[in-house]
């Protein structure tokens, strides 16, 4: 690093609390346009069936009701492309913007009705008159995977796209291992939710032919080209502009019909046009997230070690393939098995559709679900075995010189998109992990019936691949008021992007970070940008405004060199002005007039980071009520190099407690007519302030990422993936003299009490643990050759 | 309808219909979009505003029930200047991360230590449950109104 480096690694306060604290902060539902109208949205109220007749008439007579559109209006309905692993096979599956016909899950938008105010909009929404037929939902994966009803006739399949994942020969390695045990594990559907909901303000501009779009975020620039690809503009006459944002978790920010159906809206009638999504419509309408089951067999020896691990994953992917509804799929089968050394794995992963909402990326997608699946299997191992959960990990996790370590192959794909973990000791956060919590003491807890509630403790190891590709963009300039504007193409979600980026550029820069201004995420500041996501910002964004400080500081010495005579060399930077070494100086402002200014750009080649850690937890179980109580959860990380460690922990602690919200409580709950039964936060349930109070975290920074500049690892999603199986093997282990197998997500306090329950009569005079048996090696049978 | 009440110190006037609701009001004919929405129906506790010394749902309350009443949002708890000992509390903790919670957070924090300025850790988790943050994981939110009590227990609090 350049300077004297005062502000990486300190816990920098964010220049974003300024405004959000005093109520000013600006998000699109804040924004208000000239003539604006406001649209609302008539959506699917089945999930199955075909579109027989809308009559707006009703609509259209109610007083401030300006105009309805549906399908008919827009001409050629456009798709919305995959942004990520567009592969051969998926364009038969993807989303129209607008129903066209059929309709194929709850929330599928039909009509938008525009009017001078949201409730007369939305009064319009419940005039329409919809006439439609109803076909026999496919409201399961097992439904769908008989491919008897179809979502797309001529496709004829429900199944959307296959992964395999695949290392070594599992068939040879489960033929000749001493123990082998198989499983069913399930992951509930639950979703992101951010608390803003979407809302996005369009406005046409007709004499310049010019497209404006606030209310954007996470991908901009993908979603600019889209939407113009879309309206038949050039990209440049489209600018997507990002706002405040409240929180995105992989969901907000993906293009969705929305994204076009309100600029269309603008440019039909000709005035702007605001529309805010509420609640209820959130539910069905934003990606839903993590629904997968499994049968899955992990083989090993005798001492634990594992020799292999294989299986089928089926995800229930929704109606459509979204955007980047096929990243949970694919890293179900590339990363299934974790930091953990798997010499061979085939795990085939089937990614069907359903009539629900489609599903996308939510926080670690397919690594919450791999990691439930996987660390069930080796706490089962671990207990068949006779060997403790932590000694079970040890002996597993990847080594430091086994780095770099190659995850699984996978097709489709193949070497193009291998990825491998990049290096680091996870067997010493590991320990680290299991000291701080005082594993050695606790372990005498396991199963203990204390105080009325059982006890049980459990570790579990992760990593996060992180900082995908393959670049991003930055621009720095010196300006007039004597401050350096930093443009970057990643995007702010709410993660303190611009108090991060202030840092990286005022410590490269050697001036205060008060005199750097960040702007980010709209597309007129640059020709391209990458955005916000998969925990990249930091690593591609925070690397490129380096990259970018460092070509100013040279474009600065040389300026002041040439102004004040001597050396570039002899230049340096303090607090915001350019010195000689006899003391002579110029300030920023000054040095402003020589037109300052660089780009820059950073390429990764689609390098990921794999920030590596464990966990721990403790809880209780009150089998009277089905009540669990975490008393305890450590979490500790090796995220390379810590920019700014108050966002770090931030981000290590809300990851933790939105896991907690899926391993627990989060439930999208459909009927068997496909209707979504969580249609408000009063059923869709998510932790609150009372529920988690003893969460803790630890970052540690021994093994920087060799493949940037600032050593940084992506760390927005780690610890959320450890949650699910690190809590199921806890009441497992709590619950283990009732036999019980916490083997699907959520552990409500219904299925918790139901577990012990059940147990109680099935083991009423029998012993505690059912021993292996030794025969066929069904689902829930472990086997043990002798 | 018209409807009279005052809004951070100063009477207002303004012209609603019946079933607006007072967040509604407050953010689109009064523009004091601090206020924010994220659910419409009293679950998330983001639209918290305080009318009369009580913490509110202005998704739960017509504009016309204000008619006559005193009411706070967060607007009218910041001042041009410093932050105010609650906000530095929240920067100085990261309790906030995307901001959309935050008003909410802030007035029912208000509203609480201004009645219980030593409200402990277990009634500051159970009044601040019905506000939810997605961001975070609350542990630096109530880290920080902790933190804040110090300052309501030497001023006067009304």
């Amino acid at each position: 690093m350049i300077g004297t480096n005062r502000y990486i690694g300190s816990p920098v306060e964010r220049i974003e609390d300024l405004r959000f604290l005093r109520g000013r902060g600006e998000f699109v539902g804040d924004l208000k346009s000239e003539g604006m109208l406001h649209a609302a949205i008539l959506r699917s109220p089945i999930a199955h069936g075909r579109i027989r007749g809308l009559d707006s008439a009703a609509a259209r007579a109610i007083p401030g009701v300006r105009d309805v559109i549906a399908a008919a209006e827009i001409g050629a309905v456009p798709t919305i492309p995959l942004r990520l692993l567009p592969l051969p096979g998926t364009e038969r599956f993807l989303q129209p913007v607008i129903a066209t016909g059929r309709l194929r899950y709850v929330g599928e938008p039909i009509a938008v009705v525009l009017a001078d105010s949201a409730a007369r909009a939305e009064d319009g929404v419940g005039a329409i008159v919809l006439d439609v037929e109803e076909l026999p939902p496919v409201a399961d994966r097992r439904v769908s995977g008989r491919h008897e009803i179809l979502l797309f006739e001529e496709s004829g399949t429900n199944l959307a796209m296959t992964f395999t994942g695949v290392l070594g020969d599992a068939e040879a390695a489960f033929r000749d291992a001493p123990y082998v045990r198989r499983e069913c594990f399930e992951v509930q559907r639950h979703t992101a939710l951010p608390m803003e909901p979407r809302g996005l303000l369009a406005e046409w501009d007709s004499t310049q032919q010019r497209m404006t779009v606030l209310g954007a975020a996470k991908v901009p620039f993908f979603n600019r080209d889209t939407l113009a690809a879309m309206l038949g503009l050039a990209p440049a006459s489209v600018d997507l502009i990002e706002n405040d944002v409240g929180g995105g978790f992989g969901a907000r920010g993906e293009f969705y019909p929305e994204d076009f159906l309100i600029p269309f809206a603008a440019r039909h009638v000709g005035r702007p046009v605001r529309w805010l999504e509420d609640r209820r419509e959130h539910l069905t309408a934003m990606n839903h997230a993590r629904q997968a089951d499994c049968e899955v067999e992990i083989a090993c020896r005798r001492d634990g070690t594992i020799l292999g691990m294989r299986g089928e994953i089926f995800v229930d992917l929704g109606a459509y393939v979204r955007t980047n509804g096929l990243i949970q799929p694919r890293t179900l089968a590339q990363c299934f098995s974790g930091p953990y050394r798997v010499p061979n794995l085939h795990m085939v992963v089937r990614a069907l559709l359903t009539n629900k909402t489609p599903s996308g990326t939510y926080r670690g997608p397919g690594r919450y679900e791999a990691s439930f699946f996987c660390e069930r299997l080796i706490e089962l191992a671990a207990v068949d075995l006779g060997l403790d959960s932590a000694e079970m990990r040890r002996r597993n996790l990847i080594g430091a010189a086994e780095m770099p370590y190659k995850l699984a192959r996978l097709e489709p794909g193949g070497a193009a998109v291998d990825t491998e973990c990049d290096g680091g000791d996870y067997g010493e956060v590991l320990e680290r992990c299991l000291v701080e919590f005082g594993w050695e003491e606790k372990r005498t807890l396991q199963g203990q019936l204390i105080d009325g509630r059982y006890h049980g403790i459990a570790v579990a190891c992760f990593i996060e691949g992180a900082g995908a590709g393959p670049k991003e963009t930055a621009r720095l300039e010196l300006t007039p008021d004597g401050t350096v504007a930093v443009y970057v193409g990643s995007a702010a979600v709410g993660q303190g992007l611009e108090t991060v980026m202030a840092q990286v550029a005022a410590d490269t820069l050697g001036m205060p970070i008060d005199l750097v201004r960040v702007f980010h995420g709209s597309t007129p500041y640059l020709n391209e940008g990458y955005g916000a996501f998969a925990s990249r910002s930091t690593v591609l964004g925070g690397s490129a405004v380096y990259e970018g400080a460092k070509s100013l500081l040279e474009k600065i010495r040389g300026a002041a060199a040439a102004r004040l005579g001597g050396p570039p060399d002899d230049i340096e930077l303090v607090d915001g002005r350019a010195r000689t070494r006899d003391g002579r100086s110029l300030s920023f402002a000054d040095l402003a007039a020589d037109g300052l200014r660089v780009d820059a750009t950073f390429q990764n080649n689609n390098k990921l980071t794999y920030t590596y850690g464990s966990a721990v937890a403790h809880v209780a179980v009150d089998l009277g009520t089905g009540q669990v109580e975490v008393l305890d959860f450590l979490v500790v990380e090796d995220v390379g190099r810590i920019v700014n460690p108050l966002t770090l922990h931030g981000q290590a602690i809300g990851g933790v407690v939105q896991g907690l919200g899926g391993a627990f409580m989060e439930n999208l709950v459909y009927d068997a007519n496909g209707q979504l039964l969580t249609g408000t936060l009063a059923d869709y349930l998510i932790p609150t302030a009372s529920d988690f109070p003893r969460i803790r975290a630890i970052a540690l920074e021994n093994h920087p990422s060799p493949s940037n500049p600032l050593g940084v690892k992506g760390a927005g999603e780690g610890p959320i993936i450890p949650v699910g199986g690190l809590i199921a093997n806890a009441i497992g282990n709590a619950l283990a003299s009732f036999g019980a197998t916490p083997n699907q997500l959520p552990l409500s306090p219904a299925r918790v009490w139901r577990m012990g329950a059940e147990a109680s009569v099935e083991n009423l005079g029998k012993n505690a643990r059912a021993e292996p048996v030794s025969d066929a090696a069904g689902p829930g049978r472990s086997q043990i050759r002798r | 309808m018209q409807v009279n009440f005052k809004l951070n110190g100063t009477p207002v006037v303004v012209d609603v219909e019946p079933r607006m609701h007072l967040a509604d009001c407050l953010r689109d004919e009064l523009r004091q979009t601090g206020t924010h929405l994220g659910c419409e129906h009293g679950a998330c506790g983001a639209c918290t505003v305080i009318v009369d010394g009580a913490a509110v749902r202005a998704c739960l309350m017509l504009a016309v029930q204000a008619e006559g009443s005193s009411i706070v949002t967060v607007e009218g708890l910041s001042t041009e200047e410093a932050l105010t000992p609650l906000q530095t509390a929240f920067r100085k903790h990261h309790a906030l991360q995307c901001g959309f919670c935050t008003p909410g957070m802030l007035t029912t924090a208000h509203a609480l230590l201004t009645d219980e300025p030593d409200a402990d850790g277990d009634r500051i988790r159970a009044v601040l449950s019905g506000n939810l943050c997605r961001c975070t994981g609350y542990i630096p939110i109530i880290d920080a109104v902790l933190d804040a009590r110090a300052a309501y227990r030497k001023s006067d609090k009304r």
